[in-house]
């Protein structure tokens, strides 16, 4: 994963605690249409964690931890 | 304002239990001479621990000679599990534990580790339940010398099929040792009538356990090897103890340890289904009366005293200065109140919500009054951060 996906909408919430990432994915996520992509950037150690568990608390789809320039990330898919 | 102090972190640390203030007064007087030695204040000593052990043992199920005294909970976890490594270590240099131990017995682990050796982490489901056939299978492997498993979750009281753990241990010819620190003194909730001697089901060779989380005086920890292990001083070992623990016991504690364990033992099936009552209410109050709030560990097999739920959208550190400033005192498995900085290793195992965690552990003091204030007061408190946030509508 390069990371250069135009399909796919990315925040960059690097150097921010947790639950600062999922509060901006909460924002963001339902700015973007049905069955887009959102990816966060967050190299919180917790991000790894509750991304995943946020998605399953709100019904959304988690597609996976991805690496862009070192940098950890987390897609989700806007499902609803 | 006044504010009532309300303790609500029992799994730390239990207030002390009355008799523990007086048999440690008592102690004092007269308990403070080295036990060893071949004088009369000495000989008094000698009684009060050998009192003191006979006593344990016997509301343990085990017997005296088996158990030792160490100087926290903690050392007690590093000796039993480098101890049955390196009683094991013929049989190869695999430790198998859960990942939800812990953070001592993960310490003691890391340490085998870093010495060359191996450790093999067996999962948890979401409620915080052993993977049994995981466990098995990895008990079963070749070189494993021992495996360890904690009998109930400290973060979230989640408790574990020791029973089961223990027969695969004992197909596979592996010895178990189990950390017992939350459960002894306490019956799990829907306990079986077999469970009140030793408050652990069968099957392990080692245990461990801490005075403080039953409600004797910190500083006091328990070893109990069973007959027939092999178990090895991982310390230089002098005649203390049985070779187990070196160096002083400290008497006064230990008496106090002994006199609580005795009281809390007599008032467990009361006291348990009175806290286990409680916990059920804080189940449903806080799920109902907190918007996205995940209450975390199984809601049935169940230490009775302790119960976790995590806030979306609120940082736990702040969640816990909210509340201690409302006179509340609890812990958290967020990473923002580790020093570490990482979340809690066994939400982080459950694959549950990290930040905004809290947990509540009860004790014999705990009122229903004060139950019924925190519930009163935590949604507001959490509306309150997630406002702060500008998460109050996401």
């Amino acid at each position: 994963m390069t990371g250069r996906d135009p399909a796919v909408t990315v925040i960059d919430c690097l150097g921010q605690r947790c639950p600062l990432p999922v509060i901006e994915a909460a924002r963001r996520l339902p700015q973007l249409p049905v069955g887009a992509v959102l990816r966060v950037l967050a190299d919180d150690p917790a991000a790894a964690i509750d991304i995943p568990a946020w998605c399953r608390m709100r019904g959304q789809e988690f597609l996976g931890a991805v690496t862009v320039d070192g940098a950890p990330g987390y897609e989700v898919r806007r499902a609803h | 304002m006044t504010v009532t102090a309300t303790y609500f972190d029992a799994a730390t640390a239990t207030p002390p239990h009355p008799v523990a203030r007086q048999a440690l007064l008592a102690a004092l007087v007269d308990g403070w001479a080295d036990p060893s030695k071949l004088y009369a204040q000495a000989r008094r000593a000698r009684q009060l621990l050998d009192a003191a052990r006979a006593s344990t043992a016997e509301v343990l199920g085990v017997r005296p000679d088996e158990l030792s005294f160490t100087a926290s909970g903690t050392a007690a976890a590093h000796a039993a599990v480098l101890g049955g490594l390196a009683g094991r270590r013929r049989a190869g240099d695999v430790l198998v534990h859960s990942a939800i131990e812990h953070s001592a017995v993960l310490h003691a682990a890391e340490r085998h580790a870093a010495a060359g050796g191996e450790a093999r982490p067996v999962p948890v489901d979401r409620l915080g339940r052993l993977d049994l056939a995981a466990w098995s299978a990895a008990v079963a492997a070749p070189g494993v010398a021992l495996a360890t498993l904690i009998s109930a979750s400290h973060e979230v009281g989640t408790v574990q099929p020791v029973a089961e753990a223990a027969r695969a241990c004992a197909e596979a010819g592996v010895p178990l040792y189990v950390d017992a620190a939350q459960s002894i003194g306490r019956l799990p909730v829907g306990a079986d009538a077999a469970l009140p001697a030793g408050f652990v089901p069968p099957g392990w060779s080692i245990l461990t356990a801490s005075a403080h989380k039953w409600g004797g005086p910190p500083g006091v920890g328990l070893l109990v090897v069973r007959k027939g292990t092999r178990w090895e001083s991982p310390y230089p070992a002098d005649e203390r103890e049985a070779g187990r623990t070196p160096g002083v016991p400290d008497l006064p504690a230990i008496v106090a340890a002994a006199a609580a364990l005795r009281a809390v033992a007599a008032e467990a099936a009361a006291e348990s289904d009175r806290l286990a009552a409680l916990v059920d209410r804080i189940r449903a109050v806080v799920a109902a009366t907190v918007p996205d709030v995940e209450v975390v560990g199984d809601p049935v097999r169940r230490l009775p005293h302790l119960v976790t739920f995590s806030c979306l959208y609120v940082d736990g550190e702040a969640l816990l200065h909210a509340l201690d400033r409302r006179g509340f005192a609890v812990s958290s498995g967020s990473s923002c109140t580790s020093s570490t900085l990482r979340p809690s290793h066994v939400l982080e195992a459950m694959g549950v919500l990290s930040h905004g965690n809290v947990r509540i552990s009860l004790h014999r003091e705990t009122t229903e009054a004060e139950v019924e204030r925190f519930l009163a007061e935590l949604p507001g408190v959490v509306a309150e951060l997630r406002a702060q946030a500008g998460a109050a509508d996401l």
